[in-house]
């Protein structure tokens, strides 16, 4: 009888669990890759480390190796923010050529304003006003043209992350990961200039908790000019101007409230009367974190300890 | 009430006593900066406030563990001891004193002897203080500044905020009874008689 409960209980607990892994199944929209049958002429030989081709003068097949610089992770551009292109849609249709033609490497690449710039669809997100903001950065004034979007934003793998990913430490070591491709790694560094990277672990030897501020912020938080009207900060700043001051995050009116935290703080104090509540969620940043009850509370049992003693004092005094 | 002077604070007792003291207002001050951080304005600069903060919650930390020792292998131990039976009743008697006997030059119903240094009132909140305040702070203190070992998540709030919440309410209670506990220092047979004992030892 008893086994039969347990048998009535594990059989109800699996089948609620079959009902809300279908009911968030049914939530995620199935995609259709529209492309990924044209894309393939591309990526059986990109999607890999080795490729084959048939040489047609010495009548043989061939696997040679894929120069791991063009070599596209298949499954992270289907996860991509540009999942449902062709790679023809940026790249010219004669790469269905092989070999390649080779004066399609002078071929001029597509910027991210060439298809975004103008465009309705994404008003929100201000491409122009991105641009403009990166033409100011250090990025933009101290390289010349080579450095692009594509730099930072690799449009084979880059995907939105701080607005549709709820877990902030997942969207931090995403972004830090962006700066850190150049920033700590000298190959990609030095295609643009021709010294060696300094040691971000020694510029930043100042930063006390070094570890746990680079897995609870991002780069930009004090590298970026952080403005009202940009989802994004992309002005990053010469590092003279890079925020040193601890309070400028470790108080009530932290700039983490206008960039990292910016899509989850809906008021400053939420009803448990906690300051900057959308912090509490995923860290604790002293100086940040206050509670208006507490303070409340603390104030008024201090006051009235003050004035007990205060009245006691008098007391003993007169009655001395 | 013998007027005999006793001498009830040996040495190292002394030199604990007032290095605690100090530790505590550098803890309170720059724990209130931390807190209370400000762009505009703060107390202590907040990267000194935070090294400030660790350094003497360390050298507090050291000083709390040669009390707890020595305590236990002195007499001091004797005069930490509750009786639970009639503890109540006696502690209502020090605190009828507190409130009412002090202003009608009552005389204390438990003086100070060379076996009971602390009356009821005293006994209970010294031993709160030190053996359940002090390990709380310190853990939570350490918790902090070590935060990997926090747990990350506690019901949706991350950890590192709720050891941190113990720590400042500890903190203020700590802080509430320094004053309180200065304030009755001046119980002494003059105001500043008390203050001078913890100098010199003799009560």
């Amino acid at each position: 009888m008893i086994a039969n409960k347990y048998l009535l209980l594990i059989s109800f607990l699996v089948c609620s669990y079959g009902i809300v892994a279908y009911a968030q199944d049914e939530g995620e929209e199935e995609r259709v890759y529209d492309y990924a049958g044209e894309n393939h002429q591309c990526i059986k030989c990109h999607g890999h480390k080795t490729f084959h081709y048939y040489n047609e003068n010495l009548d043989r097949e061939f696997r040679d190796r894929m120069n791991p610089y063009f070599i596209i992770d298949s499954v992270e551009y289907y996860s991509s923010n540009h999942w449902n292109f062709s790679c023809f849609d940026c790249h010219s249709y004669d790469y269905s050529n092989f070999p390649h033609p080779a004066e399609l490497r002078l071929e001029p690449k597509p910027g991210c304003l060439d298809c975004h710039g103008g465009d309705d669809t994404y008003e929100d997100r201000s491409w122009e006003r991105i641009d403009e903001e990166f033409q100011k950065s250090v990025h933009s004034t101290k390289h010349s043209e080579d450095f692009t979007c594509s730099m930072c934003h690799n449009p084979h793998s880059y995907k939105i992350n701080a607005r549709t990913n709820d877990n902030i430490k997942q969207t931090i070591q995403y972004d830090n990961g962006i700066c850190l491709s150049c920033h700590a790694d000298i190959n990609k560094y030095q295609l643009i200039v021709d010294f060696v990277n300094p040691n971000v672990l020694e510029t930043h030897a100042w930063l006390p908790n070094q570890a746990l501020h680079w897995q609870n912020v991002r780069c930009i938080e004090c590298h970026a000019e952080i403005k009202e009207d940009m989802l994004i900060a992309h002005n990053i700043q010469p590092k003279e101007k890079a925020v040193k001051r601890c309070v400028e995050c470790h108080s009530e009116n932290s700039i983490l409230l206008a960039s990292l935290y910016k899509y989850q703080v809906k008021e400053n104090r939420n009803k448990l009367g906690f300051f900057n509540a959308a912090i509490l969620n995923n860290s604790y940043i002293i100086g940040a974190n206050r509670n208006y009850y507490l303070n409340l509370i603390s104030l008024v049992i201090f006051g009235m300890v003050v004035i007990v003693i205060g009245i006691h004092a008098t007391i003993r005094f007169i009655r001395k | 009430m013998s007027e005999e002077k006793l001498y009830l604070y040996p040495l190292w007792l002394r030199i604990w006593h007032w290095t605690n003291a100090f530790l505590f207002l550098v803890l309170i001050f720059t724990g209130l900066s931390l807190q209370y951080a400000g762009i505009e304005s703060t107390l202590i600069r907040f990267d000194i406030a935070v090294s400030l903060h660790n350094i003497a919650g360390i050298i507090l930390t050291i000083s709390f563990v040669f009390f707890v020792f020595a305590n236990r292998f002195t007499s001091n131990s004797n005069y930490y001891r509750i009786k639970r039976k009639g503890f109540i009743k006696r502690l209502l008697k020090q605190f009828r004193y507190y409130t009412y006997g002090v202003f009608i030059h009552e005389p204390t119903p438990f003086p100070v002897s060379q076996k009971r240094k602390f009356n009821p009132l005293q006994k209970l909140s010294y031993v709160m203080v030190m053996y359940l305040m002090m390990p709380v702070i310190i853990i939570t203190g350490f918790a902090l500044l070590f935060p990997e070992v926090n747990l990350e998540n506690v019901f949706g709030i991350a950890g590192i905020y709720l050891t941190d919440l113990l720590h400042i309410v500890t903190g203020f209670v700590l802080s509430v009874f320094m004053i309180v506990h200065i304030y009755f220092c001046t119980f002494g047979k003059t105001v500043w008689s008390n203050f001078k004992s913890m100098f010199t030892g003799w009560h």
